[in-house]
């Protein structure tokens, strides 16, 4: 038994399947609560949309990624090739027509940046990495990747009460249902 | 399954439903695993000794890749490059040939990742992750050729894009320099694309483990990744993007391989099929080496239930279709080279097919189209596909042929330069075969220790395929066996037993 200060993370109900899943997180978000997520060990489809939830925004960001990759491809290549230093080899000219010999640095440059994008912009999109994290307290989230399907609703949820949230996911079918704490000290 | 198939379309014929046969999809995963069960069973391999062949296998292909690659590249750095069998016209030589060789490996990864997870061919899921590290391992392999090639290797930092110590910059207008930047990008994105793949069945490796270090290597690699919904979002979308920008990454750097032959004006290189070709003949060899590796892989770990023969089945016939599409090529080429009436052309290409007097490699023409456009014909046979030796044999086969594809069109090309003065034969020397087949020690090896130590099949997505995944697989039964149906659409709309297309 750990002793100290803690504070609590929220509850955490454990459901068999990922229709069961699905359908609780319907009831969730019909509900109101916004500080809560469903975890499971693979992606569910259509479960954005039962948590109601929108589409990602990472492809905005890569769009400027990958632009960003298009223009330092471009800019290095004429910079270097037709401003600083022209250098003609096998007759081939040096000008602004050039473009076409700069076609595969452009396109490879702009799938590197947008690649980079993509990973940056996942991580910080989902505030990942962090190595600690109040559910990793709880002894059966261990399941989430394995074969365990859960809710968790957040305590700092506006909505959040300990025993109408508790008995509101027993009602949704909710099973092992836990109060996790933090642990601050 | 067959029975089954069999009992319900009787079932429908009685229930007075239109007769059409439908046919049932070939199920991805076997005997009806659960969820636990798969993840039991790929964490299991890496938290287990491994059994006595993995062992056979990693230590001497370890002890190959630490004399080959580590003494082989010592001994040269130290010599000096001529130690390399490479004549004076045939500066090339080997070291190109295993440079396209390993980085025509590593393209059925990306295929198998990207193609195919965006043209949504679930079975893919058995294999991309295995297939995809074959990519990282392939192309650290492939680098290793080019960077000591260029003979100082301490100056290989020449390649990158800052000036020199004269200030001159690099020409951005060869191939040779497009190649670098191809080469690394592609690199990099396999990586990340792999790493990124690999996060959420990290998770689950971690929280399994049993002791400290376990869960601390684990817990850093698995990033904190907890499988929320909020996180899956981005996830999926991480994952699209990343396949959507490795499909035509995948095919611009074999394309910008073949650059570097046909952008010059030597005969048997100058060819505008080079682009397709090169591609399609590095897909066939990369389908033939995941062939070569998860074969045995599959019957050690005892992962057949997840890796069915109807994956092997649909790899065989890729190799079929891709082998039947370099045939073409090479036949086209040949075709081009004497319809095309270019003296200098058909000159290299009768040297090359043995209708010249002096034709001294005609032999490696043979053996490649023997092993690349003969072999794989055997894939039309079902009972070829079903036979794991036959499998193995025609990849092993295609592997062998693949390298001497690239031998063909580098060594018969460069040994025959303009002026026969240069003329010689060109054999290579111990210290290139101790390094080509050190590499071959090094991606065995490296292999074997991501079996050992990271999760070989795609946990997460192989659980994704299940038939009880689908949050409404419940009501798409229901409504099918109200509607007497037998079938239906993905998004769960029922088809009635007229229709014999849809996902049944």
């Amino acid at each position: 038994m750990k002793t100290g200060i803690k504070k609590v993370y929220g509850y955490l109900a454990r459901f068999e399947t990922p229709t069961d899943l699905y359908k609780a997180a319907a009831k969730v978000r019909d509900k109101g609560f916004k500080k809560w997520d469903a975890y499971s060990s693979f992606p569910i489809h259509g479960m954005d949309a039962a948590m109601g939830l929108g589409r990602s925004k990472l492809p905005f960001f890569v769009f400027f990624g990958g632009m960003t990759g298009t223009l330092t491809a471009l800019a290095l290549q004429f910079g270097t090739q037709v401003a600083l230093y022209p250098t003609i080899v096998q007759a081939k000219p040096t000008n602004l027509f050039t473009i076409p010999a700069y076609f595969p640095v452009t396109f490879e440059l702009t799938v590197l940046f947008s690649a980079f994008t993509t990973l940056f912009g996942m991580l910080a999109l989902s505030q990942l990495p962090r190595m600690n994290h109040p559910l990793f307290e709880s002894e059966q989230f261990k399941r989430v990747t394995d074969d365990g399907f859960f809710i968790a609703i957040e305590a700092r949820d506006p909505r959040f009460n300990r025993e109408q949230t508790r008995e509101f996911l027993s009602e949704i079918g909710g099973s092992d249902i836990e109060l996790v704490e933090e642990q601050l000290s | 399954m067959a029975d089954a198939t069999t009992a319900k379309s009787s079932a429908t014929a009685s229930a007075g439903q239109p007769q059409l046969e439908v046919l049932e999809r070939e199920e991805l995963i076997l005997n009806n695993r659960s969820y636990a069960w798969i993840t039991d069973r790929i964490c299991g391999i890496v938290e287990n000794r491994m059994p006595l062949l993995w062992w056979i296998i990693f230590i001497p292909s370890a002890i190959i890749a630490l004399l080959g690659v580590g003494g082989g590249l010592t001994y040269l750095v130290s010599t000096g490059v001529g130690v390399w069998g490479n004549n004076n016209s045939l500066m090339w030589g080997w070291p190109i040939v295993n440079f396209v060789f390993w980085i025509g490996i590593g393209h059925a990864g990306t295929l198998i990742s990207a193609i195919l997870f965006l043209t949504r061919q679930n079975w893919r899921t058995s294999i991309n992750r295995a297939a995809e590290a074959m990519t990282i391992f392939a192309v650290c392999c492939a680098g290793i050729f080019p960077a000591f090639h260029v003979g100082r290797v301490w100056m290989a930092w020449f390649l990158a894009p800052i000036p020199n110590a004269n200030a001159i910059w690099q020409n951005f207008k060869s191939p040779l320099l497009w190649d670098v930047f191809a080469v690394s990008t592609y690199f990099t994105v396999s990586l990340i694309f792999w790493y990124i793949g690999m996060v959420p069945d990290l998770a689950s490796i971690r929280d399994r483990a049993k002791n400290k270090f376990r869960k601390f290597a684990y817990g850093v690699l698995a990033l904190g990744w907890r499988g929320g919904n909020r996180q899956w979002r981005h996830y999926e979308m991480c994952y699209l993007l990343l396949a959507a920008l490795s499909t035509p990454l995948v095919l611009s750097v074999h394309t910008i391989v073949s650059f570097d032959f046909a952008t010059s004006v030597v005969p048997g290189w100058h060819t505008t099929i080079f682009p397709p070709y090169f591609v399609a003949g590095a897909i066939f060899g990369g389908f033939a080496m995941v062939l070569t590796m998860m074969v045995p892989a599959r019957k050690i770990f005892g992962l057949e239930d997840l890796i069915t023969m109807k994956h092997i089945d649909n790899m065989a016939k890729i190799i079929a279709f891709t082998g039947c599409l370099v045939g073409y090529a090479y036949l086209m080429e040949l075709f081009i080279a004497w319809y095309g009436q270019n003296k200098f052309e058909w000159a290299a290409f009768a040297k090359r097919i043995g209708a010249d007097e002096d034709s001294p490699y005609a032999w490696s023409y043979f053996v490649m189209m023997f092993c690349n456009v003969v072999s794989p014909q055997f894939f039309w046979f079902e009972k070829c596909r079903k036979n794991l030796w036959v499998v193995m044999g025609v990849a092993m086969l295609v592997n062998i042929g693949m390298w001497f594809e690239r031998f063909v069109i580098i060594v018969t090309t460069l040994a025959r330069m303009w002026f026969p003065g240069d003329w010689q034969y060109y054999s290579a020397s111990p210290v290139d075969v101790m390094t080509f087949v050190g590499t071959i020690g090094m991606f065995l090896a490296l292999f074997m220790l991501f079996l050992r130590f990271l999760p070989c099949v795609n946990i997460a997505e192989v659980k994704w395929t299940l038939l009880s995944s689908n949050v409404h697989h419940d009501e798409m039964e229901e409504a099918k066996k109200a509607a007497g149906a037998k079938c239906y659409e993905a998004d769960g709309e029922v088809i009635t037993g007229k229709r014999t297309g849809g996902n049944c």
